[in-house]
C-alpha cells in the first residue's frame, strides 16, 4: 500500500520549522509563503484555522467524492443482497408478500448506504491524510509537542525547489516567527 | 470579578453570546481538560466507580442465571412476551439520540455551543448503545443463536427475512453503533494528540500515541479531517432520525392496537432527544462540578439543553394527545379500549407517572430561573429519564396484558432478574462513563479553542484591536467611522 508509505526527502535535513505566535500571524506568514512560491510544505494548528486552507492555497477535499462511489456501493450491495436472498437464493412466501417486494428492502438499503459512507469518510480521510504514521522529523522538535495545545507552526520541507537552509530561514525570521528551527531528517 | 455566571448569561459581550467564560487562552483550555486525565485518580471518582462496577457485576450475575435458566426468569407471560427487556433496549438507545444530535445535527446547524458537551454526550451515545445491544441480544433465550439475526450463511441455508422490523433494526442500532463509535473517534484523534504529547509515562506515550495516528496538526491534514467531519455529520443526521424511527416500527408494523399507528417514528424520535438530553444534563452536571469546568460547560450551555426538553417534552405531549384522539376517530373499538385502559385500567398508575415526568413536569422550563438552575435541571433531568422509560413500559405492557379475547387476559409483574436487569444496563453504562472521564479527555479541546476570540485569524491582540472593535468601527447607516478605526 503506497499510500501508507512515508514520503520523506533525501539529505541531511526534513526541512525548518518555524513558530508563531498567534493564529492572525500564522495566516499572513502563510499568504506570504504561499506567494513566494513554496509547494513543499505545511501549517500546523491545534485546531482548525478557518480560511488557512485559503492562505495557503490548498485545493478543497475530494473525500466527498469517495464517499459518494462508497455510499452507493453500499445502497446497491445492501439492496442486492435483499434481492438476492428473497428472489433468488431461497424464494419464500413470506405473509403473501411477493419475492420481490422493494418497498420492504429500503431501510437496510439505507442503512448499508449509510455505513459504507462512513467507513469511506474516515478511512478515506486517514488514507488522504497518510495516517496512522507514528513516526516523523517533525516529532523530533521539542517545541513542536505543542502544536497540540497553543503554538502554530509553518514548516517548510528541504525538498522544496525553492528551499535555501539559510534564507528561508531569513524570510521565516522576517514574517515575525517566534523561533526558527531546522529539523535533521 | 463580582458577577454570578447567572449575571454573564444575561450580559452578552456586545450582541455575541460568551460560550466560555473567564477568557482562558488555549493552553488553559488544554490544561484544565488534561489535568483531569493526567492527575491522580481523585477519591470522588470511586465512589461512582465502585458502585457502577457492583452493579455490572450484578448484570453479569442476572445475563448468567437468564441463559443457563431461559427467559422464563423474567416475568413474561402470555399475552406480555415482551416487557422490561423490549423497555430497556427503547430506553437505552432512545438516550443515545440526544449524543448524535449534538454532535451531527447541532453541527450542521452552526451551533457553536455544542463543542463544549459534544465528547462527553457522543461518549454517553455508545455506551447507551452498547446497553441497548445488550437487550435484544439476551431476550432471543437461546443467545447462541444469536448470529441467525445476521445474514451469514448457516447450517440450514436459511437467510433472515428482510422484510422484518425486527431485522432492519438490526441494522438500524448496529450501524448507528458503529457510525457514533467512527464519529467519536474521528473527533478524539487531536485531542489524541494533545495525550500524546503532554505524556510523561511510558505507557501513556505508547497508548496515546498509537491512538493518536501521529496526528500532525496540519492544515493538509486539517483540510481533509474537516471534510470528513461534516461529511460524517451530515450522515448521522438522517441516520439518528432513522434509527428510533426503525425501532418505532418494531411495534408500528405489527396490527396489534396501541402499536399499529402512523405517528410513531416522529413521536419516537421526539422521545428518543427528550430522554437523552434529560441524561446529557444528569451527566454534565455532574462532570462540570467534579472536575471544576464551569467555565468551559456554562448556564448558558444547560439554558440551552432545557429548552430543548421543553421542545421535545411538549411534541410527545402531543403525540400522547393525539394518539388518543386517532383511538377515538379511527371508531375501532379495539383501538379505542385500548387507550382507555391504558388511562384508567389496571396500569394507570404507570400512564400518570409518565404524563406528570414527561408532560407537565418539563414545563417548568419555560422559566428562566430553572432553566439557569443546576438543582432543578438535575432533579428535572431524572424525574424525565424515569418518565421516558415508562412511556416505554406504558407502550409495550398495556398494549400487549389485554388481547383481543378477555380470556387471554393477563397482568405483567417484574421479578427480581428483570430489576436486576435494568438495574446491571446502569452498571454499564455508568463503569463505561467512568472510564471515559479517567482515561480521555471529555471535553473536545481542539473544538473548544475554535469558539474562542482569539482563534479567529482576523483577530489582533490587545484591548482596542479585538474583532469585535473590528466590526464595531464599521461605519453604520453613513455614519463616519469612529476614530481610531484602521
Amino acid at each position: 500500500m503506497p499510500f501508507l508509505l512515508n514520503q520523506l526527502p533525501k539529505g541531511p535535513h526534513y526541512g525548518i520549522l518555524a513558530e508563531f505566535a498567534t493564529p492572525a500571524d500564522l495566516y499572513h506568514a502563510c499568504e506570504r509563503v504561499r506567494d513566494a512560491g513554496f509547494t513543499r510544505w505545511d501549517a500546523h494548528t491545534p485546531f482548525p484555522v478557518h480560511g488557512l486552507e485559503g492562505a495557503m492555497g490548498i485545493r478543497r477535499s475530494p473525500l466527498p467524492w469517495i464517499v459518494l462511489v462508497m455510499g452507493l456501493t453500499g445502497a446497491a450491495f445492501g439492496f442486492g443482497l435483499q434481492w438476492w436472498v428473497h428472489a433468488s437464493a431461497y424464494p419464500l412466501v413470506i405473509s403473501g408478500k411477493p419475492y420481490f417486494s422493494w418497498p420492504a428492502f429500503i431501510p437496510i438499503t439505507f442503512e448499508l448506504g449509510v455505513l459504507f459512507a462512513a467507513f469511506g469518510a474516515v478511512f478515506g480521510m486517514l488514507g488522504l491524510n497518510r495516517l496512522p504514521m507514528h513516526h516523523h522529523p517533525l516529532f523530533r522538535s521539542k517545541v513542536f509537542e505543542r502544536v497540540t495545545d497553543d503554538a502554530f507552526f509553518i514548516s517548510i520541507e528541504s525538498w522544496d525547489p525553492r528551499f535555501d537552509p539559510s534564507g528561508t530561514g531569513k524570510l521565516l525570521e522576517s514574517l515575525g516567527a517566534r523561533s526558527v528551527e531546522l529539523l535533521e531528517s | 470579578m463580582a458577577q454570578t455566571e447567572a449575571e454573564l448569561l444575561d450580559n452578552p459581550v456586545e450582541g455575541s453570546p460568551t460560550l466560555i467564560l473567564r477568557s482562558p487562552d488555549f493552553h488553559a483550555i488544554t490544561e484544565v481538560v488534561a489535568e483531569a486525565v493526567e492527575r491522580r485518580t481523585p477519591t470522588g471518582w470511586w465512589f461512582f466507580f465502585l458502585p457502577a462496577v457492583a452493579l455490572l457485576g450484578l448484570l453479569g450475575v442476572a445475563v448468567s442465571w437468564l441463559f443457563w435458566e431461559g427467559i422464563g426468569i423474567w416475568g413474561l407471560n402470555v399475552p406480555v412476551g415482551w416487557a422490561w427487556d423490549i423497555t430497556n433496549f427503547v430506553f437505552w438507545v432512545g438516550i443515545g439520540h440526544a449524543g448524535t444530535l449534538i454532535s451531527a445535527i447541532l453541527f450542521l446547524f452552526r451551533q457553536k455551543w455544542r463543542t463544549s458537551i459534544n465528547r462527553s454526550a457522543e461518549a454517553m451515545t455508545i455506551f447507551a448503545v452498547m446497553c441497548a445491544l445488550l437487550f435484544p441480544g439476551i431476550h432471543v433465550g437461546r443467545v447462541w443463536v444469536a448470529y441467525w439475526m445476521f445474514p451469514i450463511p448457516n447450517q440450514m441455508s436459511l437467510w433472515p427475512n428482510f422484510r422484518s422490523p425486527l431485522l432492519w433494526d438490526v441494522f438500524a442500532v448496529s450501524v448507528y453503533g458503529t457510525v457514533s463509535v467512527l464519529f467519536w473517534y474521528v473527533g478524539l484523534i487531536p485531542d489524541l494528540g494533545t495525550m500524546r504529547d503532554r505524556a510523561k509515562t511510558p505507557i501513556r506515550k505508547f497508548v496515546y500515541g498509537f491512538l493518536a495516528l501521529g496526528w500532525r496538526g496540519s492544515v493538509r491534514q486539517w483540510n481533509h479531517y474537516e471534510s470528513a467531519y461534516l461529511v460524517l455529520a451530515a450522515l448521522a443526521t438522517p441516520l439518528v432520525l432513522s434509527v428510533h424511527s426503525v425501532v418505532s416500527m418494531d411495534f408500528a408494523v405489527s396490527v396489534l392496537p396501541g402499536w399499529h399507528t402512523t405517528i410513531f417514528p416522529p413521536y419516537f424520535v421526539a422521545g428518543a432527544i427528550f430522554s437523552g438530553f434529560a441524561m446529557v444534563v444528569t451527566l454534565m452536571v455532574i462532570c462540570r462540578t467534579a472536575f471544576r469546568l464551569e467555565h468551559i460547560i456554562t448556564l448558558r450551555h444547560f439554558d440551552y439543553m432545557a429548552k430543548i426538553m421543553l421542545v421535545t417534552g411538549t411534541m410527545v405531549g402531543y403525540a400522547y394527545a393525539t394518539e388518543f384522539f386517532t383511538s377515538w376517530y379511527s371508531g375501532n373499538p379495539y383501538e379505542f379500549f385500548t387507550f382507555m385502559n391504558r388511562a384508567l385500567g389496571p396500569y394507570a398508575w404507570a400512564y400518570w407517572i409518565m404524563i406528570s415526568c414527561n408532560v407537565i413536569s418539563p414545563q417548568v422550563f419555560w422559566s428562566k430561573k430553572a432553566r439557569t438552575s443546576i438543582p432543578i435541571l438535575f432533579a428535572l433531568s431524572i424525574v424525565i429519564n424515569i418518565g421516558m422509560w415508562f412511556e416505554r413500559f406504558v407502550i409495550i405492557v398495556t398494549s400487549l396484558h389485554r388481547d383481543f379475547l378477555p380470556s387471554s387476559w393477563g397482568y405483567f409483574t417484574p421479578t427480581v432478574w428483570d430489576v436486576s436487569c435494568l438495574l446491571g444496563s446502569f452498571g454499564l453504562f455508568f463503569t463505561m462513563f467512568c472510564l471515559f472521564v479517567r482515561f480521555l479527555p471529555m471535553v473536545a479541546t481542539s473544538e473548544v479553542k475554535t469558539v474562542l476570540p482569539q482563534a479567529n485569524p482576523h483577530w489582533q491582540a490587545g484591548p482596542e484591536r479585538g474583532v469585535r472593535n473590528h466590526r464595531a468601527a464599521m461605519p453604520v447607516h453613513g455614519e463616519p467611522a469612529p476614530k481610531g478605526a484602521s
